[in-house]
């Protein structure tokens, strides 16, 4: 498991808070995700007894959402832009060249919680693509030989 | 009601408020193709492939879900609704791989038969595929996502219908699938293998294993499940003479378009390569193949040979409870008639003969008052001795459906069995306590008031004697012997209490006692006393374990009853089977399974005649039920298999399954219903009923029937409470008894206004400790029964490929805690004793097994648990405590 074990006693609070609430799956999920950063996977069968509901209904809304995790996050975030004008300027390279240097595919965080490499449409930017975003910062109109300097800069 | 009229291609027609489009033009013969729909699911309207069109608006409409309005002019088939039809399942097959050539799903396939109907040849998107690994590590069912379309349905049957909630949809839009939590296997996952969802897809996204290659059926039959006493409706789908497959017979008010794993795949025995082909003469030492001839001689004349030296009781004959009602007559007949003897009995005895006793004596009828369907509609529901989930599948099902309904459901046992994740509260009692802690709640029920009044004394009779007893037994001096905690009695109490149609469904757990009896006498005074026998959805249930054992006992199996439980003393019963039978009846009662045995040990008894049973795994203490049966002068097995039992006989008589034979089964809810013979015998195998009455004639009484409903004939004539049940009025649908005559619709629940003994009687009773309780050498206690995937003494469910491959071997659940003091780790073998034997087995250690109990099933004989078990009696039922006997544990 990356990360090292996980404390689930610290569930406790959040379950017992809402013990039988069907409805309040969302609010525990975003509970949860705060607490340890991520919806771990061992989180999802306790959440399913406490709440009263099954095990597949849970993970079926965990998937369903895009802001929660399964597996725990990287300190920064790097998005690599799929939208179309990017696509054109070939930001595919960009993402081949980042899953390279990092080690792990889109989706996923480096074993050291570094980085996690998530997918984008349009980040918005166009007129600078290709555009990648790390963290809140945006970097427009970059090669890939660039990337080292910018990524160095998060730790 | 009031009508709606409405256009519908061209001609009026008229239907019901609320009636979809699509439900009007099947009525009217006109079809609507569909894909997301199914008439037993709650309807979505998600795939379009229904559409029709208004013509009064122009408006196309998903008819599966619209309501009819008056003044729609309603087109199936107009060029607008073809166009988008055609639209709809070409975007489907854009994102379908092109393997329909290779697809097992075949010309069953939905989705290629509509598109072939619309005449879709080339798709005019451009592809966008899906590709998932295609999930084959279970037995039953492979899963290919890459074919799914997203109809949802095996999603809606999972949750809906089968309420395991092993699926549901996971990630959206284009992602969106069916996935169990964290995508692990279905093994892994609450997937119960019921194949709901595989006959539920639309196309090959889910198909069925063990049919690949098999090619298509060439007949289906129409018959009943073997497997267990919910007694659902299936289809034998054949090739030829080969059982290929099994469907759900969707009429069946039982299980509709249910099944359970057993039923669903556990077919492969019909054929299989060990059935016993010819029978089998023991020869110096050795079983031999023989002529039925010389096989049916012998037991004729070694018969007569001892019932000559020895008189006749000193023969028993063991029935069946997998065996029709024809041949469970037919056997008892045979042993009272041609044989002269009351020594039959069945294995009914080690389940439920306290049901019949206790049951009879409170309200004058030993069955379930109530019907499988009607549970779905109950309020309140009690179960308690009942793993119903994994011995009464189909029954658990209508329990989870009437809780995601809204119903309360309190389930009273010492594991943690799966529907007590369903259960609004789960009380773990001590085992053996049960009569302690059930007037521990008619203490509570009559001191907190909450009790039927009225009821109690219109319809009930010695209620002062309850109140009186129960009055020592305080949630507090409760607690101290069943070890519930007094508030979740009370808690447990008011809710019972508080049901307008309360049930209680039990089963072994109550019954397998030394105070069998006793316990189901409280159960039905606590069913009275809050007046919840005699009404729809309420009642008191015990749930029949194997899929006959309620007609084998109807039919007389039982050493002290005559067929429909008429007395052999009774002064006008008794006469009149001598009349119809034509021999004078032995007036004394016979002998009990277990008394049988304890006979033959003692040498009284000298033959046995055993047909479709295993007692050398059904048995408690198997090491006396050997030395039993081996010291026997003569002993005969009539079975399918060459069972435990079968092994130490003198003759053993090949027998027929219930795919080779015509006849009834009936069900636990008192439903008798038709099997039907699918194909032809095996081998030289022979139906039970005909070899006995070949037997009877060579022992001198004529048995003349052509057919078994001709027997049926018979049986109806002299059992009043199957007076009007004969074959034809069986081909729809079964009839439950009491069906007195022709005419009579039968009864679908029982003692409605009045008890059938008159005033329900009310029985008070004190606790009594088990008879073997838990001391310094043997400091634990063993529960024993059943598991989902196999039956009885295994014989036939361990002879399908599919249910040995998930459940190979047997498991002894163990407590986390004892586990860890035993020093032993999930996986591991344990020696587990008692004062009669000793097995072992291999450990789960699980939190389902409360601390101090250890719980193994009995259907394997590498690991028998019932050489461990208990023979002391119910004094009444005369039924085993297989559910406690101390033992001690080690690692082995
Ligand atoms: S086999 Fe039954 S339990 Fe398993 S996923 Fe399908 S419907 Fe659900
Ligand atoms: S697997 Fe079959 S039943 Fe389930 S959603 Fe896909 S197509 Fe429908
Ligand atoms: S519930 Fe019982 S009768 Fe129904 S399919 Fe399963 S084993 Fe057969
Ligand atoms: S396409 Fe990349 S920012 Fe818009
Ligand atoms: S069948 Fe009507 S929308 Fe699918």
């Amino acid at each position: 498991m990356k990360g090292g074990a996980i404390d689930m006693s610290k569930l406790d609070p959040i379950l017992t808070k809402h013990e039988g609430q069907k409805e309040a799956l969302i609010s525990v999920l975003q509970e949860v995700q705060g607490e340890f950063g991520y919806v771990p996977e061992e989180a999802i069968e306790r959440i399913a007894d406490a709440l009263k509901l099954f095990p597949s209904q849970v993970y079926g809304v965990v998937t369903f959402y895009s802001q929660f995790y399964l597996t725990p996050r990287g300190r920064n975030t790097i998005r690599v832009c799929r939208g179309t004008d990017c696509h054109v300027q070939r930001t595919t390279s960009l993402l081949a060249a980042i899953e390279q240097t990092l080690g792990i595919k889109e989706g996923e965080t480096t074993d050291d919680l570094r980085f996690s490499l998530e997918p984008a449409t349009c980040l918005g930017k166009c007129s600078l693509a290709p555009v990648i975003m790390v963290n809140r910062d945006y970097y427009g109109k970059i090669v890939p030989r660039e990337l080292e300097t910018i990524l160095k800069r998060y730790e | 009601m009031e009508q709606i009229t409405l256009s519908l291609n061209g001609s009026q027609v008229n239907g019901r408020p609320g009636t979809t489009i699509l439900d009007l033009a099947q009525q009217n013969g006109i079809h609507i193709p569909t894909l997301c729909h199914d008439p037993h699911l709650i309807p979505i309207g998600a795939c379009r492939v229904c559409l029709v069109e208004n013509e009064a608006t122009g408006a196309l409409l998903a008819s599966c879900v619209t309501p009819i309005a008056p003044g729609m002019v309603i087109n199936t088939e107009s060029p607008k609704v073809l166009e988008a039809r055609r639209t709809v399942v070409e975007l489907l097959l854009a994102s379908h791989p092109d393997s329909c050539i290779i697809c097992d799903k075949g010309n069953r396939c939905q989705l290629r038969k509509i598109a072939s109907d619309l005449e879709i040849g080339q798709v005019r998107f451009g592809k966008t595929r899906h590709y998932y690994p295609i999930e084959d590590t279970n037995p039953f069912l492979e899963r290919d996502l890459s074919k799914c379309i997203l109809c949802g349905k095996c999603i809606r049957g999972c949750q809906e219908l089968q309420g395991a909630w092993a699926i549901d949809y996971a990630y959206r839009g284009f992602d969106s699938k069916p996935a169990t939590s964290l995508e692990v296997p279905l093994e892994q996952s609450p997937c119960e293998f019921c194949g709901l969802c595989v006959s539920l897809c639309p196309t090959g996204a889910l198909y069925e294993k063990m049919r690949k290659y098999k090619g298509r059926e060439t007949k289906r039959v129409r018959t009943i499940c073997p497997f267990c006493g919910c007694g659902c409706g299936i289809y034998l789908e054949l090739r030829d003479q080969e059982v290929i497959g099994v469907s759900a017979d969707a009429e069946n008010p039982v299980n509709k378009i249910s099944l359970c794993v057993k039923g669903r795949y556990g077919y492969d025995f019909i054929n299989h390569g060990d059935r016993l082909k010819k029978p089998l003469i023991r020869k110096n030492g050795e079983l031999e193949e023989a002529s039925w001839e010389e096989a049916l001689d012998l037991v004729a004349s070694k018969l007569e040979q001892i019932r000559g030296e020895s008189g006749a009781d000193s023969i028993a004959c063991l029935s069946s409870a997998k065996s029709t009602n024809e041949e469970n007559y037919l056997l008892q007949k045979f042993a009272r008639a041609v044989i002269g003897t009351n020594n039959v009995d069945h294995c009914a005895r080690l389940c439920h003969s306290v049901t019949v006793a206790g049951l009879a004596i409170s309200f004058g009828s030993g069955a379930m008052t109530n019907s499988i369907a009607e549970i779905e509609d109950a309020d309140v529901i009690l179960i308690t001795g009942s793993n119903t989930t994994e011995t009464h599948p189909i029954i658990a099902l209508r329990v989870r459906r009437a809780v995601m309904k809204g119903a309360k459901l309190i389930v009273i046992d010492p594991r943690k069995i799966d529907i007590t994740k369903y259960a609004t509260l789960w009380l773990s009692q001590n085992p053996g306590t049960d009569v302690a802690w059930l007037n521990g709640l008619m203490h509570i029920i009559i001191e907190e008031d909450l009790w039927d009044k009225d009821y109690v004394e219109k319809r009930t009779e010695k209620f002062e004697e309850l109140r009186e007893t129960v009055k020592k037994y305080t949630p507090d001096f409760v607690e101290g012997i069943s070890g519930i905690p007094q508030d979740r009695l009370r808690e447990a109490a008011r809710i019972y209490a508080s049901g307008e149609r309360a049930t209680i469904l039990y089963s072994m757990g109550i019954t397998q006692h030394t105070t069998g009896t006793d316990n189901v006498k409280s159960i039905a005074n606590l069913a009275m006393l809050c007046g919840n026998v005699g009404i729809e959805s309420g009642g008191v249930n015990p749930l029949r374990g194997q899929n006959n054992m309620q007609g084998a006992c109807d039919m007389g199996a039982l050493p002290n009853v005559l067929p429909g439980y008429q007395r052999l003393s009774d002064q006008e019963a008794a006469p009149k089977f001598e009349k119809a039978w034509g021999r004078r009846l032995p007036a004394n009662s016979g002998l009990t399974v277990v008394e049988t045995m304890r006979a033959a040990e003692e040498g009284k008894i000298r033959a046995m005649y055993i047909m479709g049973e295993n007692p050398m795994i059904s048995d408690p203490d198997l090491k006396h039920v050997e030395a039993a049966l081996k010291k026997l002068d003569f002993l005969v097995v009539q079975d399918i298999f060459l069972t435990e039992t079968a092994q130490l006989a003198h003759v053993v008589l090949p027998s027929v399954t219930f795919a080779e034979k015509d006849g009834t089964f009936t069900n636990t809810e008192r439903r008798v219903q038709r099997i039907r013979e699918a194909i032809d015998p095996i081998a030289e195998a022979r139906p039970d009923w005909q070899i006995i009455c070949q037997l009877a004639s060579r022992m001198g009484y004529k048995m003349n029937y052509e057919h078994p409903s001709q027997i049926m004939e018979e049986i109806a004539k002299l059992t009043p409470s199957y007076g009007g049940i004969y074959y034809d009025r069986l081909e729809k649908e079964g009839l439950q008894w009491p069906c007195p005559n022709r005419d009579h619709p039968g009864t679908r629940y029982l003692h409605k206004d009045r008890f059938t003994r008159g005033l329900g009687l009310f029985q008070a009773v004190e606790y009594i400790p088990p008879a073997e309780t838990p001391d310094e050498d043997y400091p634990y206690i063993l529960s024993t029964g059943r598991v989902l995937y196999h039956y009885h003494a295994g014989s036939m469910s361990r002879r399908c490929q599919g249910l040995d491959e998930i459940y190979p071997e047997s498991l002894a659940e163990i407590n986390p805690s004892d586990a860890q003091e035993l020093g032993v780790e999930d996986g591991e073998m344990v020696r587990i004793a008692s004062r009669r034997g000793e097995v072992e087995v291999k450990a789960k250690v699980t939190e389902r097994a409360p601390k101090g109990v250890v719980f193994m099933n009995f259907h394997f004989n590498e690991a028998a648990a019932n050489i461990l078990t208990n023979p002391a009696l119910d004094p009444v039922g005369k039924i085993p405590e297989y559910k406690v006997c101390a033992v001690r544990m080690e690692k082995a």
